[in-house]
């Protein structure tokens, strides 16, 4: 997902950033989980931007999506090639002033990216947990974010920001500890998958599982299923973007070629974006790491929570202000999605903003620099933060 | 009324009307002059609702709460009585079905105000009767097929508008304004005849 930022034209950024390391939830007091399984020690990868007002009321939480990472803006070292995912959105002056904000992202329970996943070490076996490891929920992620505020001594958010399963974890948060949240902002999102969204991810699983590297998820220290995860990349990317987009960026051109070659080489330079994405991401991703996501991902279903049954029901346990933005092009999660959300938010008598933005990008507009998406961020974290200074 | 310069004449009359600290919903608030007004001199708690990504970018920036929608539509999902004062401003003349809408304004909140264009000036009259032409002034400024206004009434239409339909005005101010709307008078004689809008307060029988 961060095949996109690049170093800021004008040079703003919050500079060097270091990646840091929470362990909580230590044997015999292991965190329990949706699934009924208990699961400690639990290590959460997380990095920190801006500086902490000395009442802590300017804390924002940035959540990533699927396959994002702690590393949300700025630089482990002057010789990194990029910054961090959403450099173009969290910097000085910019959507979230890192001159204003103190920001927090952390990589997902379940993760691969420093946080605890399967591809930790079971310290009860002397080996990575592989498909031992238990099933995670959106909720998990979220205690164990908790668990993380907590030991920063934060007890109030001024607001949360994050796309895609991003935003789940952000509606989870508003409905899960609503004294703690004072806004949120759920970009490109859903209370819950569509069948469509669930098929794609099936589709995605179905290609790791059937790669015989996989081995029942036990391949940690032998060859990995690399084919299997890139073709789940390739799949994925094609949700991320839109027929508009494939065809702006692509069409039908040929790659390196004058004409089809009539062999199953590339022949489309789709076909050899979709394969060099495939590629790059085995090399920083986890296959099963990719599993346990995708699975929670679709198993999110906020209207489920505490048997609320409905999406005004369990917003009433809410007590945020919600900006909620979708972008006119994401089949993913369509417009549609985000205003069943917004109209359940009025009805439980919620201050809520709602914006579609018009992106030709899909999906993953959300990542792509945007005045207009720009612009509301800021003026909605602004004005929550004056109201909170009255 | 308060001395605020910028704000458009129509405007200021209205927020004359609103109680400081009231809840206020804006239908069709544009770039959200009136609502950035009662926000901060009469600390209202506002919504607005606007169709215009733009506008509604201007209004979020502004630290406004706005939602980009279709009003017909929107003031559906507001619960009874969510609002003190429902605001519908120089918008009744292009609604497909003004009557579903007054009675959605005046569901969702205790009282609506309706401000519209007066098509009974007396510029609009002489025009029609002179020219034998679609009236084209400084208030309806369109062509017979560019306008978006499709409901043309007078103030005289709309006070009886009210009493067919049964709800009842509880204010009333006719207005004559300078062509960019910004300074103006109110008229006490002769509204139909001498007022460019009309500005009612609403409420249920």
């Amino acid at each position: 997902m961060s095949e996109y930022i690049t170093h800021d034209a004008a040079g703003k950024s919050v500079g060097k950033v270091e990646k840091k390391f929470f362990t909580f939830a230590e044997p015999p007091n292991e965190m329990p989980l949706d699934s009924g399984a208990r699961l400690g020690p639990i290590t959460l990868a997380y990095e920190t931007y801006g500086k902490l007002d000395p009442d802590k009321s300017n804390v924002v939480l940035v959540f990533h999506a699927l396959t994002g990472d702690s590393h949300a803006a700025g630089y482990y070292s002057d010789d990194d090639d990029k910054p961090g995912w959403w450099d173009n959105m969290i910097g000085p002056g910019k959507g979230i002033d890192t001159d204003k904000y103190f920001m927090v992202c952390s990589n997902v329970l379940g993760g691969c990216m420093g946080s605890t996943g399967p591809s930790s070490l079971n310290p009860a076996k002397g080996r990575p947990y592989g498909m031992d490891f238990p099933f995670v929920t959106i909720a998990d992620m979220v205690r164990a974010q908790k668990a993380l505020m907590d030991h920063l001594g934060i007890k109030k958010i001024l607001s949360m920001i994050g796309g895609s399963m991003g935003g789940m974890q952000e509606l989870q948060w508003c409905v899960q500890y609503p004294e703690m949240v004072i806004s949120a902002i759920p970009l490109a999102t859903t209370m819950r998958h569509s069948a469509l969204a669930i098929a794609f991810n099936e589709v995605a699983r179905q290609a790791i599982v059937a790669d015989p590297n996989w081995n029942q998820g036990d391949y940690y220290g032998k060859r990995q299923p690399d084919l299997g995860l890139s073709v789940a990349r390739m799949i994925g990317h094609v949700t991320y973007l839109s027929d508009e987009a494939l065809r702006r960026k692509f069409g039908r051109r040929l790659q390196d070629k004058d004409d089809l070659s009539y062999q199953f080489n590339v022949d489309f330079q789709v076909e050899s974006y979709l394969r060099h994405q495939g590629a790059k991401f085995v090399e920083r991703f986890d296959a099963n790491s990719f599993l346990y996501i995708t699975k929670a991902a679709d198993y999110f279903d906020l209207t489920r929570f505490k048997n609320a049954g409905s999406a005004v029901k369990v917003f009433s346990m809410a007590g945020a202000r919600f900006m909620v933005v979708s972008f006119t092009s994401d089949w993913l999660y369509p417009t549609y999605q985000s205003k069943e959300m917004v109209k359940a938010m009025k009805k439980s008598g919620l201050d809520v903003s709602f914006c579609e933005v018009e992106a030709e990008w899909g999906h993953d507009a959300f990542l792509l620099p945007n005045q207009r998406l720009t612009s509301l961020v800021r003026g909605f974290i602004d004005s929550v933060y004056e109201d909170v200074a009255k | 009324m308060s001395q605020n310069s910028n704000l458009r004449f129509d405007l200021k009359v209205i927020a004359s009307w609103i109680h400081p600290g009231s809840r206020v919903i804006g239908l069709g608030c544009g770039e959200g002059e009136l609502l950035a007004y009662l926000k901060e001199h009469k600390q209202v708690k506002e919504t607005g609702i606007e169709i215009v990504e733009e506008k509604v970018v201007k209004c979020i920036e502004k630290g406004l709460s706005v939602i980009q929608g279709d009003i017909n539509e929107e003031v559906h999902d507001y619960p009874d009585d969510t609002f003190d004062y429902v605001i519908l401003s120089q918008t009744l003349q292009q609604v497909y079905d003004p009557l579903a809408l007054i009675r959605s304004m005046l569901r969702i909140g205790e009282k609506a105000i309706v401000s519209f264009p007066n098509f009974g000036h007396w510029h609009v009259r002489q025009q029609v009767l002179f020219t034998g032409h679609a009236p084209i002034t400084p208030q309806l400024p369109y062509t017979w097929h560019g306008t978006p206004n499709i409901r043309i009434l007078s103030i005289k239409d709309f006070r009886a508008f009210a009493d067919e339909v049964g709800f009842s005005i509880l204010k009333e101010v006719a207005i004559n304004t300078d062509k960019q709307d910004k300074s103006g008078s109110i008229v006490k004689s002769l509204p139909n005849l001498r007022a460019t809008y009309g500005i009612f307060l609403i409420g249920s029988k």
